[in-house]
Formats: structure tokens, C-alpha cells, sequence
């Protein structure tokens, strides 16, 4: 690896990095904006204008309070659990694509941190191991509910996961690829994948609920059964890691069904743009624009999930934990099976017979 | 059908994104505050008459009828000369209502004969930190004459009869500061 593309690399890794951050601060931000909308309030609006600040201003709190560890608990493992969930929050975000590439004097630059031929499995195995910090910060707490709170999210998460990778596989089997920029480049012109995959989308966004923690499914923080669920005894900035994880989390979900059921950074009328652009500007600049423009596409359809997250949020009550448990074992996965199904019968017969009548 | 989940949620997402549209309801306050109606007790004021002579008398009944003990008045006798200030022979040299006492339940306005201490339907009392503002004496009480206080209804009943009127759309020269 020569030292442009090195350098070039690190440029990407690092801007992919701070845009997740900022835009995990601007979303609890539009948290408490979404809510207080939605119950007929203005939500914070007194740091700045419309609130920007807001963040800023909790952060800075967050950082002045007393870092506080229990007598008893384990302390080591009390500051990894926290650690653990940021580090594995951010971790996923290398491989998702943002736009398609960049053309800087000759060279092409991918808007993605890692081009990997194994994305999807990657954000997979992340995201799973996201669970660790939760139960490891629950366990050190050396509290019952904090432990109730990490066994509820270690149960919940793994069987959400199951049903969240069968439907996934029903994506693959279409694709016959696990790279998610193979994956968005084959939803190009319109032919998105929740045209073919609605069931297979519903199942998806319920287990990534479920996987964020968010309500209706976030019984490992439910404060009226747990006081504060695994984070019960955490304070300071060690709290506000753990809650700023949840937000990593849930914008690189919305990320991630982005790209896999509507587009990615495709849009209807996009090779329009694009000759136009390439004719007014030249092939470099012309690509340029029209790639920024994906992008903008791109993070628009990712903020519009972040959206409906929060007004799920504030919609939804949470469920019972027998309800969820039976939502996930006995309701998605058969869903998610016969979603495979479906979709291997209509990719070896319906698509050949489709294929056969257009031609 | 119930079970299917879906359609419910639906149903309550369009609910909840409706209200996101909605007109908020919150009064934002210290810029906007609401009209509070005629017969507010915010408050006191020591009125002065029409030709800027203070009412009081220090007669001490409102001192007397204050349930909190909040009032405390130190008389005088008017001198010669002070008539121009003075409305009665005796006045209030010291007049002082403490602001953390008080309850505002506005038994000084109904006990004083000669309508001078009145409780305002358009102030509060301003939050303070410190103790020396707790208690107000006549330099902070006592009308200023050029900007008197007005009150277009004084009891109840024409308190009522205002309402009618300012639902029935006839002008009336109370401006509410903001109504949200």
C-alpha cells in the first residue's frame, strides 16, 4: 500500500469517525426535539438557537459530574463495559458506503472506510458483540437490577438477532453478494430492495429495534421494573457513553437499512444527473457533485430512519417481556423462514419466468 | 387481527405524527407572558390620588387583617407644607410589606377605607436572591404618577361583566399583553 492511498484511507476513516459522532450528539438533539414536538412542546430551545447547544451543554455536564464506582463493585470491568459499548458502536461504521467514490487528480477515492467483501457479516459480528458492554457494565455493577437489565438485553439481543439475520439472508440470496457496496451498486435505477423484500424489511427494522434497545423493546433499561436497567449505577460521562452508544447504534442501523432495502446513495432519475452534471462540469468535478449529491441522498434516508425511531419512540408503549419474547421466537423467525422461502422460490422460478416473458 | 400488530401502529403513528405538526401550546415565558385577568393579586401598590397625594392614612387595619403578618406601617402627622403629598392629616411614614410573608390573598385591599393599597393584576413580585429585597418599602410600593396603575374592573361582578364585553368583541382599553 503505497502512501497516498494510506493517507487517503486515513482521511476517510477519520471523517466517517466524526460524522458518526456528530451526528449521534445532533441526535439526541433531535431526540428531545422529536419529543417535544410530538407531545405538543417546543423541546429544548434556550442554548443556542433552537437549542443547537443543547448537546454541548449536556456533554459538559456529563463531564463535570462527580465519576462516581460503587464500594463493591468490580472496578475494571465497570469502565470497560461503558468502553466497550462506544468502541463497538463505532466500529461499525467503517464498511458502510456512504456515496460512491471521489475522483481527486486521477485517483478514486471510495466513500467508505473499508471496501470489504464480507461488510455485511462484519457489521453483523459488531453489533453483536455491542451486547458485551451492556452485560459486562450490568455484571460489574454489582447491583440486581443493573444485572437483571444486562441479562434482559444479553436474551433480547440474541434472539432478535436470529430472526434479524434470517430475513437478512433473504437479501443475500437475491444479491449473491455480502459487500454492502455491491449491495447498494445492485439497487441502482429505482430497483431498491423493499419492492421485493417488504416482509423481509418489517421483520428487519423490528429486530433492529430490538438490537438498539430502543422502545418498544428497550426492557434493559425499563425504569419502572429496573430503576435504570444496567445502567443503574452509572453517572457521568460514564452514563453518557452508554446512552451516546445507543444513539451510534440506532444511526448506524438507519445507515444500514439504507443500504440494504432502499438504495443506499441511489435515486430515481440519478444517471440523468449524473450525464448532465459530467456534461456541465467536466468528468471530474461533474462526478464529484453528483456524487456529494448521493450522499446527501443517502444521509437523508438515513436521518429519515433515525426519525422514525424516535417517533416510534414516542408512540409505542414498551412491550411485557413475555410478549417480546414471543414476538421474537414465535412470530419473527417463522415469518423470517418462510420470508427465505418466498424468496428462493420466486429467485429460482418467478425471476427466470419474468426474465423469459420481458424478453 | 389485533395481534398483527401492524395496523395499530400505524393508527398511532399517524396520531402521534399529527401532533408533531400541530400549534405547541407552551407559553414561552419570560418573553411571552399571558394576560391573567382583571382580578389577579399580584403585587402591592400604594395608590396615589388624582392630584398625586398618597391615599394612605395609616390607619393599620390592613396590617391588622393580614393573615401573615407581612405588613408593618410606622405613622406620622403631616406637617405643614405637605399637603401636596399627604391626602389625610396622618400619613404612612414607613409602609413595608414583606414579600416572603405575604400570600397574596389580598385581605389589605378589602380591609383599607381609603382604597390606597391594592395588590396589581398585571405583576408579580420578581424572584429574588438576596434578603434586602425581600421586604419593600414605600420606595418601591407607592404609585408612579407617570405611569399609574389602571384597573378597568375592581370587583367580581364587573370583572364578569368585562369578559362579557371582550366576548361580545366591544373594545375595551385593557391590552392584554399576549394571549396565546
Amino acid at each position: 500500500m503505497d502512501l497516498t492511498e494510506f493517507l487517503i484511507k486515513t482521511a476517510t476513516i477519520f471523517v466517517v469517525f466524526v460524522l458518526t459522532l456528530v451526528i449521534a450528539m445532533y441526535s439526541t438533539w433531535g431526540e428531545r426535539k422529536v419529543a417535544g414536538f410530538i407531545q405538543d412542546r417546543m423541546g429544548p430551545n434556550r442554548a443556542g438557537p433552537g437549542g443547537l447547544l443543547q448537546p454541548l451543554a449536556d456533554a459538559g455536564k456529563m463531564f463535570f459530574k462527580e465519576d462516581f464506582i460503587p464500594a463493591l463493585a468490580n472496578k475494571w470491568l465497570f469502565i470497560a463495559g461503558p468502553s466497550l459499548a462506544m468502541l463497538t458502536a463505532l466500529l461499525a461504521s467503517a464498511v458502510i458506503p456512504f456515496g460512491s467514490t471521489f475522483r481527486i487528480n486521477g485517483h478514486e477515492v471510495a466513500l467508505q472506510g473499508v471496501e470489504s467483501n464480507i461488510g455485511i457479516l462484519y457489521v453483523f459480528g459488531v453489533v453483536a458483540l455491542g451486547v458485551y458492554g451492556i452485560m459486562v457494565g450490568g455484571w460489574a455493577s454489582n447491583n440486581k437490577f443493573s444485572l437483571l437489565g444486562a441479562i434482559r438485553a444479553a436474551s433480547q439481543n440474541i434472539s432478535y438477532e436470529v430472526a434479524m439475520g434470517l430475513s437478512l439472508i433473504a437479501i443475500l440470496m437475491m444479491s449473491s453478494s455480502l459487500s454492502l457496496g455491491e449491495i447498494v451498486a445492485q439497487q441502482h435505477g429505482g430497483n431498491w430492495n423493499i419492492f421485493y423484500q417488504p416482509l423481509g424489511f418489517i421483520i428487519f427494522i423490528t429486530c433492529s429495534f430490538a438490537e438498539c434497545n430502543r422502545v418498544p423493546f428497550d426492557l434493559p433499561e425499563c425504569e419502572t421494573e429496573l430503576v435504570g436497567g444496567y445502567h443503574t449505577e452509572y453517572g457521568s460521562m460514564k452514563l453518557g457513553f452508554y446512552l451516546f452508544a445507543e444513539y451510534i447504534n440506532m444511526f448506524i442501523s438507519s445507515a444500514i437499512i439504507s443500504v440494504l432495502y432502499f438504495g443506499g446513495y441511489n435515486y430515481p432519475g440519478m444517471d440523468w444527473v449524473y450525464t448532465q452534471l459530467t456534461q456541465a462540469f467536466g468528468t471530474e468535478t461533474g462526478h464529484n457533485a453528483a456524487t456529494l449529491i448521493g450522499t446527501a441522498v443517502f444521509f437523508g434516508k438515513a436521518l429519515f430512519f433515525i426519525f422514525f425511531y424516535m417517533w416510534v419512540r414516542w408512540t409505542i408503549p414498551r412491550f411485557r417481556y413475555d410478549q417480546l419474547m414471543n414476538l421474537g421466537w414465535k412470530k419473527l423467525i417463522p415469518l423470517a423462514i418462510f420470508n427465505i422461502i418466498i424468496t428462493g422460490a420466486a429467485v429460482l422460478f418467478l425471476k427466470p419466468m419474468i426474465t423469459a416473458w420481458l424478453n | 387481527m389485533e395481534r398483527a400488530y401492524l395496523p395499530a401502529i400505524a393508527t398511532g403513528l399517524a396520531i402521534t405524527i399529527k401532533h408533531f405538526f400541530a400549534k405547541k401550546v407552551t407559553i414561552e415565558y419570560p418573553e411571552v407572558k399571558r394576560y391573567l385577568g382583571p382580578v389577579f393579586r399580584g403585587r402591592h401598590i400604594l395608590k396615589r390620588d388624582e392630584d398625586g397625594r398618597e391615599r394612605c392614612t395609616a390607619c393599620g387595619l390592613c396590617a391588622v387583617a393580614c393573615p401573615a403578618e407581612a405588613i408593618q406601617i410606622v405613622a406620622a402627622e403631616r406637617e405643614k407644607g405637605e399637603e401636596k403629598l399627604y391626602r389625610e392629616e396622618k400619613y404612612a411614614a414607613v409602609y413595608e410589606v414583606n414579600m416572603l410573608r405575604c400570600i397574596f390573598c389580598g385581605l389589605c385591599e378589602e380591609s383599607c377605607p381609603k382604597q390606597a393599597v391594592y395588590l396589581r393584576h398585571d405583576e408579580f413580585v420578581p424572584v429574588f436572591a438576596e434578603r434586602d429585597q425581600v421586604i419593600w418599602g414605600k420606595d418601591r410600593l407607592v404609585e408612579d404618577m407617570n405611569n399609574r396603575y389602571t384597573r378597568e374592573a375592581w370587583t367580581k361582578e364587573e370583572a364578569r361583566a368585562l369578559d362579557l364585553k371582550r366576548a361580545n368583541g366591544e373594545a375595551t382599553n385593557v391590552v392584554p399583553r399576549a394571549i396565546p
